[in-house]
């Protein structure tokens, strides 16, 4: 990852000055595998429920950080994120349960299915901009929810999928326990990480904010910036769909509601939560609207009041998110 | 626009100058891409390039700046700058290794800014940087690509007059091989920096010639120079 | 199939196109005006439902329901606007953020009040009986739905074409900034196009309680109907907010009886076509 790149170059040209402070970069980067680590630590001595609830904010995280390749870098606010993430779960989910596919090909077809599902879609969204680029999303998230509600015979409509079984890895450890399928998760959620947070500082990347800033000087520059836009859409979406994969075997159960409008709006507000374009704030979003959606459900019946308060506060109190408000100002000292 | 006939030789230094409102930009973003022909045609180097779009025409060698400063505010200046330097290279479109693996983008992007005097400058957040450097930048990012032709619109828009004069010499010291045709308000500032002047009035040529010829000529002198 | 199932189809897709357009033509304005993607509009259609049906309790008056289902909501919508949503001019994901938490606030609201029963609301006996023309039969009420949305489509067309306020809100639509600079107060414009959106979608509420019933989730499950209809006719178009709620009325309808298991699809695989061809929608402006 980044902390590699001042060392390896050999001109005076890598001095870091200028890049995003890869200084801070290395800190974030370590601050990451840090909290990785710790919860990888305390996880065995958590009791069942908070390691479900764990285990439910890491594979979270994965689909806020995607949707974060979209909105905070690129720039685009979809409202039909989880219509990839629901399309790899419900295949998963079909799957494991009529076929008694194993990992390796429900992995397989339900990546393909939704990054194919987001190539089409990308191609007719892209086209659109601001409000439009929203509503299309939305009306292309419908699709994709309105199929899972009425096509009963394939997706059991509102009953949904239920037990879907946890994969066999041929390991001593079951994954049908919650601590061994908590490592799995945070295993595959690190990979996840790690994978997006090398697209977002790669030329590519880059180009990604350069599109978020200004498309016009984009073009003027030589960037087909259709093309660009449309790469990290499909992306995105796969990276959904990864979240959607690990979702299904966590929950064992899917339905309707997990591709549902709220499950994406509830997305966009991770992100916006945890600080749009800054990929670990969006997953610590993640955790905590996951905390606080099932910690508050504890406690009263009143949880959706809550939660539309905090939608509303973070939005007139945080507009730029929590780690976002942070990020970037420091450079102003230099 | 109305049947505006434009042709600039290669290396050619050319200002268009004319009134608010006379179609100078309308005309940049017709030769950039940025705005499509409704009719009649652009060529490039002999290549018809009416129906292509902006970012083709860039990788043409096709380079512009605009009036009203165009960068990327939230990055830092060596980050705009090298978006500028991948951009007609594939490796924009590399995603599995990141940026400080490219020292030759580095190298590139850190002489483009020694170029027109922002190397200092280079972490810096450009949101954070004064009017006068980021129209600097402005220009950096359009020599980055190494175009055959610039585009550059009021270069000094919004400059001190000291601001200026630096710019003018930055321009002046361009590649002499490289095509230059600048839209420039301030006349004589427009008219140091080249040696060849179309005037623009409502969308139309109304003078076409030497910075002599156009200095000399009524009708020019009648509705731009008020003299 | 015989005529007789065409017919009675297209008469409940028209119907039930009535009922969207009153939903959707307020949800269009809204965004005509203020550029607002508002996620709570189902709401203002689920707590408008909810209100009518505690007056028609109380005062066992229809007509008394409607009134008080739109002013109601008319207020809600007031104070949503003036209070929360101008403090984000031209912030779309805010907006949509924003709006979103009122209608989880809204559903939590209405679950505490009227509990999680569904309910219909009673309708006077008038309207309750059944039009025979020939061997079809169709229901009085619906009969009553298109009639109140032709009377509102043609209101709006009269007020938005022929009176001083709707130059107004139609030079907000066409171009804001242009409209603040000739002197038009758009702050007053965008606050009462929002009331009255959110007063027609109410009336829709209560109109539509009394044959869809009025229960918990009834507003993210109206939420697409109404988007589908805004993004095909066009954002900020009355002829396309009508045409649109025809089509998405008569497109559902078939679609529920002739494909069911993909009737959802039938709705919104259409749009999504129109969209890819004309992303500003049939009747809409870029």
């Amino acid at each position: 990852m980044t902390n590699g790149a001042p060392r390896s170059s050999p001109g005076p040209a890598a001095a870091s000055s200028g890049l995003t402070a890869p200084a801070t970069l290395d800190r974030k980067v370590v601050a990451g595998a840090v909290v990785l680590a710790l919860a990888g630590a305390v996880a065995p001595v958590l009791p069942a429920y908070p390691l479900t609830l764990l285990t439910q904010a890491v594979i979270v995280a994965v689909l806020a950080m995607s949707l974060d390749v979209l909105l905070g870098y690129t720039g685009l606010p979809s409202l039909g994120h989880a219509a990839y993430f629901g399309i790899a779960a419900y295949t998963v989910g079909i799957l494991a349960t009529e076929r008694q596919t194993g990992l390796a090909g429900c992995l397989v077809a339900a990546l393909l299915l939704a990054t194919a599902t987001a190539a089409v879609f990308g191609f007719l969204a892209i086209r659109a901009t601001g409000t439009y680029f929203l509503m299309i999303t939305l009306a292309l998230g419908m699709v994709v929810w309105g199929l899972a509600f009425r096509w009963v015979s394939m997706t059991k409509g509102d009953n949904g999928i239920a037990g879907v079984p946890r994969p066999e890895l041929g390991l001593p450890w079951s994954l049908a326990a919650p601590l061994p399928f908590f490592y799995f998760a945070l295993l595959a959620a690190a990979l996840a990480w790690a994978a997006m947070g090398v697209l977002v500082r790669s030329p590519f990347g880059l180009g990604l904010k350069g599109i978020r800033e200004s498309e016009s000087r984009m073009r003027a520059l030589g960037y087909n910036v259709w093309l660009h836009k449309y790469l990290a859409f499909v992306i995105s979406g796969f990276f959904a769909a990864f979240a959607g994969v690990l979702w299904a075997y966590y929950n064992g159960f899917v339905g309707p509601v997990d591709v549902q409008l709220v499950t994406s709006v509830e997305t966009l507000l991770m992100v916006a939560l945890g600080g749009p374009g800054t990929l670990a704030g969006p997953a610590l979003g993640a955790a905590a609207i996951v905390f606080l959606k099932n910690f508050v459900s504890v406690y009263t019946k009143r949880w959706l009041l809550i939660l539309g308060a905090v939608y509303i506060g973070v939005i007139l109190f945080a507009p730029r998110g929590v780690l976002g408000a942070f990020s970037r100002e420091p450079h102003s000292a230099r | 626009m109305d049947d505006v006939t434009l042709a600039v030789r290669a290396g050619e230094r050319r200002a268009l100058i004319g009134p608010n409102g006379a179609g100078k930009t309308t005309l940049f973003n017709l030769i950039s891409g940025e705005l499509s022909a409704s009719a009649g045609s652009i060529t490039l180097f002999g290549r018809d390039v009416t129906r292509a779009a902006a970012h083709r025409r860039a990788a043409l060698g096709l380079a512009r700046t605009f009036q009203i400063t165009n960068v990327f505010p939230s990055l830092t200046v060596l980050e705009n700058c090298l978006l500028a330097v991948q951009a007609l290279s594939p490796v924009k479109l590399a995603m599995h290794r990141s940026l400080g693996r490219y020292p030759v983008l580095h190298t590139h992007a850190r002489a483009t800014l020694e170029a027109v005097g922002l190397a200092d400058r280079a972490g810096a957040v450009v949101k954070h940087l004064s009017h006068g450097e980021q129209r600097q930048l402005e220009i950096a990012l359009a020599l980055a690509g190494r175009p055959r032709v610039l585009l550059l619109d009021e270069p000094t828009a919004g400059l001190s007059p000291a601001e200026s004069q630096m710019m003018a010499g930055l321009i002046k010291r361009l590649d002499p091989a490289m095509t230059v045709l600048v839209i420039e308000h301030d006349m004589d500032i427009a008219l140091e920096i080249v040696r060849h002047v179309t005037v623009l009035h409502y969308g139309r040529v109304i003078a076409d010639g030497t910075r002599e010829d156009v200095r000399a000529n009524p009708l020019v002198r009648e509705i731009y120079l008020g003299a | 199939m015989s005529a007789e199932f065409w017919i009675t189809q297209a008469f409940n897709g028209i119907s039930y196109g009535a009922l969207l357009f009153l939903l959707a033509s307020g949800l269009s304005l809204i965004f005509g005006v203020m550029r607002i993607v508002n996620l709570a509009h189902g709401s203002y259609f689920m707590l408008g439902g909810y209100v009518g049906l505690s007056v028609v309790w109380r005062t066992g008056s229809f007509l008394a329901a409607l009134v008080a289902g739109a002013v109601a909501i008319a207020l809600i919508g007031i104070g949503m606007e003036r209070l929360f949503l101008r403090r984000l001019p031209g912030q779309t994901l805010g907006q949509v953020l924003m709006t979103v938490g009122f209608a989880l606030m809204f559903q939590d609201v209405a679950l505490l009040v009227w509990g999680g029963d569904p309910y219909t609301i009673p309708v006077p006996a008038a309207l309750q009986g059944i039009v025979t023309a020939g061997t079809l039969r169709f229901p009085a009420y619906r009969i009553f739905i298109i009639v109140v949305a032709v009377l509102i489509g043609v209101g709006l067309w009269v007020v938005l074409d022929r009176t001083r306020v709707g130059a107004m809100i139609r030079a907000a639509v066409d171009d804001r900034e242009m409209a603040q600079g000739v002197g038009i107060r758009v702050p007053v414009v965008s606050l009462g196009v929002f009331a009255l959106g959110a007063a027609l979608a109410a009336l829709g509420g209560v109109i539509g309680g009394g044959f869809l019933g009025v229960y918990p989730g009834a507003d993210f499950e109206v939420l697409p109907y109404a988007f589908v209809v805004v993004i095909v006719g066009g954002l900020g178009s009355l002829p396309g907010a009508m045409v649109g709620s025809l089509l998405v009325g008569l497109l559902d309808n078939f679609g529920k009886a002739l494909f069911p298991e993909l009737s959802y699809f039938t709705l919104f695989a259409p749009m999504a076509l129109i969209l890819a061809l004309r992303p500003t929608g049939l009747f809409g402006r870029a």
